[in-house]
């Protein structure tokens, strides 16, 4: 195995999940030394996480405002963290550096948000206006049928930021973990828990 | 000339593909101790390295979006946790469609061809599909007497979950223990008794028990991303490592077949071939050939397999070879069921894909608008969250924040969908050819498609749409359109879409309208067999897959004999 903890990371993560599956079948188990191993690299990711991230593709202005947008697409709630904690903002960057194509619907839409910002705002960007103001903008351009027709581009972009937050908030241990999701485990029999049966059929017109 | 590199040993047989067909022919010829060539033209499958049924999303940097975020512009072949090199479109291995026609040709280029992206229904052809009572449709060369014995074999070797239930559109096979229904799955079979509809266990080729030395499944529901266990069937894993073992199977991989070569008696004699690494051109000798390429891809070989003895292309005298194309129909529904939002979570996995289906329920009921008939495939379930999994919500709710955060939650495992998939009869505007003016990227000329519709399938399509409205409102949902917008936007899904595609090589018993007789066999050239689904006269409304296995399977018993006897 790789002593590099950067190159073996994903690796170990890869084995992990096939060895909790195929541990209920006894054929394999996680190595002592690969759990340590494992750990330390969590750890360094952890702590990386907690430092200082620093974007690939985007300013550290444009980050800061998609990081903003993300916290109020997904908020925190009292069930939850929310998109910020499950770093989203870090997934969209990760693809703008990956795809040009990705990078110029983020740059160009993050300009038109301050450019419209500054027209409302005593020439503040998003990122800089009151709250209030910032939820006042995305009120105009987070529903299709009530936006006014010049701001079909932020509508559009809105969209674009919209899906890929959820996106990263839901695909993340965080997300997963909100909507209750068990699933992709190795299980030595299927059941379904008459609880749930019950659940349902009662609410339904079949009951 | 180029000097053509050919393989000293002659082969007994040389197969081409290795899906469920090619899959079948190299497991029975191998056990019946024969010297096989396996081609495919893709590479060598590594479960290990290849499947990914285990990775959580954000477990990769971009989460399944593609290294270059394919996901979000339409660009991605079949999906990043997928199994792999399926493809809609292949570079450099181009297809033409007619001007005015719309057809998609999904293609594989891996081992296990697509026996690694299927989705793993097995369902047997009934006794009405064999001889079709309509006469719409030509008889086939056999009955369900003579396949019986053989989708039992296929059966008890692939495994395939089910119940006996004694119906004729579903007749029962050999089956593991059934899987038992989820919630929505229950609540399905409530509304299909309303509706006088049966709604059984399905069949599907996951090990509930474990068979042949495969491990019983483990039920992680992520069969379509490839199983490293082999609790999922796939070609490679069950049927050509094992053949492998045996020291009877050499694999040439990256091997594009080009054309069948022949001797002055007419006979076959070597593969040729392309070995992409190289792009040098090579030949497998041999004493007999099964060609299992695919469907279309079968029929191309054939049709490029041009001499002056076989001017029209291989085993083509009747001209047949590429007409009869046939996929099936299909048209897909959603609905929100408001019964099953904010259930209590559990962990639906199960087998990829449906626990109970809906067989034709219809037969000869004389009130139908039109012929033949469909089966019902259902989806739903608290399926693991993906990139997508939720921009209907987004699109639907818009807005942001907590309000959309709940209605989320709220909605989560609360879908259900359903998807008809039904009999195509064969018509005359609907085939490939050889496009003369297109080669791919390896010199050998391409195909090009032409597909139309009848008013039978578009009508069959809109009472797929009637049904399927009547068992979400019935289930007390609402109807919240297309599953699959995309590709069903005429209300029929786009021919190929279904990636059915079958009937272009066809049998029967008279050479004068078919291509090969009932063991697959090309009636013009004894050692040239044809194991996929293009021997197949019809479009059955069971997915051609296990009807493959059971084919191939008694081809290659009958050339095995016929070999030990001479006759090949």
């Amino acid at each position: 195995m790789s002593d590099d903890p950067d190159v073996s990371r994903r690796e170990l993560l890869l084995r992990i999940g096939a060895a909790v599956s195929l541990a209920a079948m006894g054929e394999r188990v996680l190595a002592a030394q690969d759990a340590q191993h494992v750990h330390h690299a969590l750890a360094q990711e952890k702590a990386s996480l907690e430092g200082l991230y620093r974007p690939k593709a985007l300013t550290a202005h444009e980050y800061a405002t998609i990081e903003r947008l993300s916290g109020i697409i997904v908020p925190a709630d009292d069930r939850s963290p929310g998109a910020v904690e499950a770093g989203a903002a870090r997934f969209i960057d990760f693809l703008c550096a990956a795809s040009d194509e990705m990078k110029a619907i983020y740059t160009g839409g993050l300009a038109w948000l301050d450019d419209e910002m500054r027209r409302r705002n005593h020439g503040k960007n998003f990122l800089d206006a009151p709250p209030p103001a910032q939820t006042a903008l995305l009120d105009l351009i987070a529903w299709r049928d009530r936006a006014p027709a010049d701001l079909a581009a932020g509508v559009q972009f809105f969209a674009w930021v919209r899906n890929m937050v959820v996106d990263a908030y839901y695909t993340s241990p965080m997300g997963m973990k909100d909507l209750g999701y068990m699933g992709n485990s190795a299980m030595a029999q299927f059941s379904v828990p008459q609880e749930a049966i019950d659940y349902a059929v009662r609410r339904s017109p079949l009951a | 000339m180029l000097q053509v590199i050919r393989t000293p040993q002659v082969f007994d047989v040389a197969v081409i593909g290795s899906g469920a067909g090619g899959g079948t022919a190299v497991k029975v010829l191998t056990g019946e101790g024969l010297n096989v060539a396996l081609l495919e033209a893709g590479p060598m499958l590594n479960p290990a390295q290849d499947f990914k049924e285990h990775v959580l999303p954000h477990q990769v940097d971009h989460r399944g979006a593609g290294a270059h975020a394919e996901l979000y512009f339409g660009r991605q072949q079949w999906g990043y946790f997928a199994a792999p090199n399926g493809y809609w479109d292949i570079a450099g291995e181009p297809y033409s469609v007619a001007p005015g026609d719309e057809f998609r040709w999904f293609r594989s280029r891996i081992l296990g061809g697509r026996t690694n992206h299927y989705g793993r229904i097995s369902l047997r052809f009934s006794d009405y599909d064999f001889q079709p009572e309509d006469g719409l449709s030509d008889p086939w060369p056999v009955t369900y007497r003579d396949m019986s014995p053989y989708y039992d074999k296929a059966e008890g070797f692939i495994g395939v979950t089910g119940t006996k239930e004694g119906l004729r559109t579903a007749p029962d096979g050999n089956f593991l223990p059934a899987i038992p229904p989820r919630v929505h799955e229950v609540l399905i079979q409530k509304a299909c008794g309303k509706l006088h509809m049966p709604c059984i266990p399905s069949r599907m080729a996951m090990l509930t028990q474990s068979i042949h030395g495969r491990a019983a499944c483990h039920y992680c529901g992520q069969c379509g991303r490839g199983c490293q266990t082999a609790s999922a069937f796939s070609s490679s894993q069950a049927m050509i490592f094992p053949a492998m073992k045996t020291g009877k199977l050499t694999v040439f991989t990256g091997a594009m077949a080009r054309e069948l070569v022949a001797d002055a008696a007419g006979k076959v004699t070597a593969v040729s071939y392309v070995d992409k690494a190289t792009r040098a051109e090579r030949q497998v000798r041999c004493r007999a050939v099964v060609v299992a390429a695919s469907a279309c891809e079968s029929a191309r070989l054939l049709l490029n397999s041009k001499s002056p003895r076989f001017p029209a292309g291989m085993a083509n005298a009747s001209g047949v070879v590429g007409r009869n194309l046939t996929d099936s129909t299909g048209f897909s529904l959603s609905g929100y069921i408001p019964a099953l939002a904010g259930m209590p979570r559990y962990n639906s996995d199960g087998i990829d894909g449906m626990h109970v289906y809906v067989p034709w329920w219809l037969l000869g009921n004389g009130r139908n608008a039109f012929p033949r008939g469909y089966h019902i495939e259902i989806g739903g379930g608290f399926n693991m969250p993906q990139l997508g999994s939720f921009h209907g919500p987004c699109a639907r709710h818009e807005g942001y924040g907590k309000p959309l955060k709940d209605k989320i939650r709220e909605e989560y495992g609360a879908f259900v969908h359903f998807a008809g998939r039904g009999e195509m009869i064969p018509n005359r505007d609907t085939y490939c050819e050889i496009d003369r003016e297109r080669v791919d990227a390896w010199g050998i000329p391409v195909l090009k498609f032409h597909f139309k519709w009848s008013e039978n399938e578009i009508r069959q399509a809109h009472h797929m749409r009637d049904t399927f409205t009547s068992l979400i409102e019935t289930m007390g949902g609402r109807v919240m359109g297309p599953s699959n917008p995309g590709r069903e936007s005429a209300g029929i899904s786009v021919g190929g879409a279904i990636i059915h595609e079958a009937g272009t090589v066809r049998m029967g018993r008279d050479p004068k309208t078919s291509a090969l007789n009932q063991y697959c066999q090309a009636h013009e050239v004894k050692n040239l067999f044809v194991c996929d689904a293009a021997p197949f006269v019809s479009q059955p409304d069971k997915n051609v897959t296990l009807s493959i296995v059971a084919f191939a399977w008694r081809a290659s018993e009958y050339l095995a004999g016929e070999m030990r006897k001479g006759n090949v």
